[in-house]
């Protein structure tokens, strides 16, 4: 059973450094999502767990063993990128009894597992079909299953799910993590995707210019993260510039051009430069009670489960604020006024200032 | 600033029907999302409208004009098509200047054009670089920033934000809605991602198959779709399978499979036909003990997915269905946990009621 464990490892294209000093631990059976924007590193770390590129430095380890002393037929890793490479002149059967032909294994063996494979997969009626006969989501099940059918346990997925339609994309990625739980794999699975890998992942690895930033459950990766800048990857939210007034134990009072917030922080200065972050789902608005900041409500989108709200406070600040459409709310019109409930918003987070500035510290460029 | 009307537009590519009998209009300065699966003709319709490819049957009018026969460069129409395809070796600046320049614009006036709308999409400190020197977002923008440079008052946005992070599409959605919003511009705006769609649309056409399932405002569209497919593609509904057994003044009661009675709205339903029920996620409540709802049911919760700002809980009820509920901006863990009892209930009024489809439920929700 299949461990993962990567020691320092870093990998430099010509004069870019690619990944640095990488180490990370995955548990048997466990589901990690490698999350990050474009150039982060994560398709290059994926490919170097794959025996594609071999690391600078540094060790790659399943169960203990160092990679490259296992050759690469025995080293049972499936794989599976967003290119769905399917033979075409195959059926979906032969695709998925291809590895294991090309194993020897015994014809009455190869059909037992392509049949259960074909039934994992839910395509059993479509087992006589060519790729091209298949929509994109089907294809890659079949790309998937055949992963499996060669009897590894250690599955990379390099945006398995990017080259498809939204929708499609959502439903497949519950059936890929059932499939993964079920046959207890080990998974990683790379995407850009913070929606996908939030509903999936046992836990999130976010990347960011060749480095890990943090790794996470996905509960603690969104609700409260330790670096600002996954804060801001993994969902819209606010940044509240401010400075720190006072502190008290376990709380500061934060100014915000010169509005007051308590903020639950430790360990901060007073004069200190603040970032104040909350989720626009978090912002609760209310007609005008005298309370909280007023506001102007700039704009309103209508997005289906929620009603978007961009609110122009007083003092130049701009907030989004975001409410579900289940409580009959008439919602607000552009132009009403509003309280904005956050002076003891207790899911206000509180980060440093970033040393590099706040716009290069979130920047997704 | 054109208003686009079609008539009954058809195109074949070969034997298949790439767009059959499609007919719209578009106001000016309006803001139009084209959604639908891959292979649904969405890309054929901007090709159309842009004068790229020729209807074979239908007609296809500009502020009332017949432009069927007008050619690509004659009709005040600029296609952006998916894959940026800027100029290499050209600077950001001279490809945006590009459009002015080759419509006989003279070159300081097109350079001044280019710059004026670089700054609408914040990159006036990269006008000297070549576009391999910027991010795919930043490219993305110097595309949109060359088509409104073009001075063209329809712009045709080819999945526009399809090539970028999840991420960085949240971001630039609203601001490429602003930009051509200042611009004056009328948009058609292609995409497969009904959020992206509900997020910048003024209305939302849905294509499917080369036919229009849907179009309308977005509210409109969301709250009562024209079809089991559009609800399941825009937002996602719990679907279940009845057959109207009376109906009372404004309400019916409708038999679900398993022994379940369902009360909706009575509108336009005859007696003993088969439909299908559909419940938006938000609409559908779970509590631990009392619910005051028309329609409650005792459930188990079968899955919780963690969304962000919200949690899906999977609510399987007696009859063996599944009824999603999603609750918005819960705290750490959310308030159910796998194999909690709870009561799952909607309102009468929440129900979306649609005719059972004739080619069956499996087909009518294929993506492909």
């Amino acid at each position: 059973m299949p461990k993962l464990d990567l020691m320092g490892v870093s990998k430099t294209y010509a004069d870019i450094q690619a990944l640095s000093d990488i180490s990370l631990h995955v548990e048997d059976k466990e589901y990690v999502c490698i999350l990050g924007p474009s150039g982060c590193g994560k398709s290059t770390l994926i490919r170097c767990i794959a025996g594609i590129h071999t690391p600078d430095s540094g060790q790659i380890l399943i169960d203990g063993k160092s990679i490259e002393e296992t050759p690469i037929e025995d080293r049972r890793i499936g794989y599976v990128f967003q290119d769905i490479a399917l033979f075409p002149h195959m059926s979906v059967r032969d695709n998925l009894s291809y590895g294991l032909a090309v194993r020897h294994a015994q014809s009455s063996e190869i059909m037992t597992v392509t049949n259960e494979m074909l039934d994992l997969i839910n395509m059993r009626d479509r087992s006589k079909s060519y790729p091209r006969e298949l929509s994109g989501g089907a294809q890659q099940k079949v790309a998937v299953g055949r992963a499996i059918a060669t009897g590894s346990h250690l599955f990379l997925l390099d945006e398995p799910l990017g080259a498809l339609d939204a929708i499609v994309r959502t439903e497949l990625r519950y059936e890929l993590r059932k499939l993964a739980s079920d046959l207890g794999l080990t998974v990683i699975h790379v995407t850009h995707d913070q929606e996908e890998a939030l509903s999936i992942a046992d836990r999130i690895v976010i990347m960011k210019s060749g480095r890990i930033v943090e790794v996470g459950k996905p509960s603690e990766i969104y609700l409260s993260p330790k670096n600002l800048f996954t804060e801001n990857f993994v969902g819209e939210t606010n940044l509240l510039e401010g400075k720190v007034l006072e502190t008290h134990s376990s709380q500061c009072t934060v100014d915000v051009k010169g509005h007051k917030l308590r903020v639950a922080g430790f360990g901060k200065k007073v004069d200190q430069k603040v970032v104040v972050s909350i989720r626009p789902e978090f912002v609760p608005l209310t007609t005008p009670t005298g309370m909280g900041w007023e506001g102007r409500v700039e704009q309103v989108t209508f997005l289906g489960s929620l009603n978007r709200y961009v609110l122009e406070v007083e003092g130049g600040i701009e907030i989004v604020a975001e409410e579900s459409t289940a409580e009959y709310s008439t919602g607000f019109r552009v132009g009403e006024s509003v309280s904005v409930l956050l002076e003891d918003n207790a899911h206000m987070l509180l980060f440093d200032y970033p040393k590099e500035g706040l716009e290069k510290e979130v920047s997704l460029e | 600033m054109p208003e686009v009307s079609f008539v009954n537009v058809t195109k074949k590519f070969g034997r298949v029907d790439a767009l059959d009998r499609v007919s719209f209009e578009v106001r000016d300065g309006e803001y139009l999302c084209v959604l639908g699966p891959t292979g649904s003709g969405k890309t054929t319709l901007l090709k159309l409208m842009a004068g790229l490819l020729e209807p074979d049957a239908g007609t296809i009018y500009f502020d009332g004009k017949l432009v069927n026969n007008v050619g690509a460069q004659d009709r005040n129409a600029v296609y952006v098509p998916q894959q940026y395809a800027l100029f290499p070796h050209l600077t950001v600046l001279q490809n945006v200047a590009f459009g002015p320049l080759a419509r006989g614009k003279p070159a300081s006036v097109a350079l001044d054009i280019a710059s004026k709308v670089l700054d609408l999409v914040r990159l006036s400190s990269r006008a000297q670089a070549l576009p391999n020197e910027l991010s795919g977002g930043m490219q993305q923008r110097v595309a949109l920033a060359r088509g409104l440079a073009s001075g063209a008052g329809l712009l045709l946005l080819d999945e526009p934000l399809g090539a970028l992070d999840a991420r960085l599409r949240l971001d630039l959605r609203h601001k490429i809605r602003d930009l051509v919003q200042q611009s004056g511009s009328t948009a058609i705006h292609v995409t497969h991602d009904q959020d992206e769609a509900m997020s910048v649309a003024d209305e939302i056409l849905v294509l499917r198959n080369g036919r229009i399932q849907d179009f309308g405002l977005p509210r409109r569209v969301y709250r009562r779709p024209a079809s089991v497919f559009v609800a399941n593609m825009i937002g996602g509904a719990s679907l279940l399978e009845g057959i109207v057994d009376t109906t009372v003044g404004e309400t019916a009661l409708i038999s679900v499979r398993g022994g379940l009675t369902v009360q909706a709205p009575s509108k336009n339903l005859t007696l003993t036909v088969p439909v299908i029920l559909a419940l938006r996620k938000e609409r559908v409540r779970i509590a631990r003990d009392r619910l005051e709802m028309e329609n409650v049911f005792k459930g188990e919760i079968r899955g919780v997915r963690f969304l962000g700002n919200s949690n899906e809980y999977l609510v399987r009820i007696p009859n063996g269905d599944v009824l999603t509920s999603r609750l918005f901006a819960e705290r750490e863990g959310g308030a159910f946990k796998v194999g909690d009892e709870v009561l799952a209930g909607f309102l009468e009024g929440d129900v979306m009621v649609f005719e059972y489809p004739l080619q069956g439920l499996a087909k009518e929700l294929e993506i492909a």
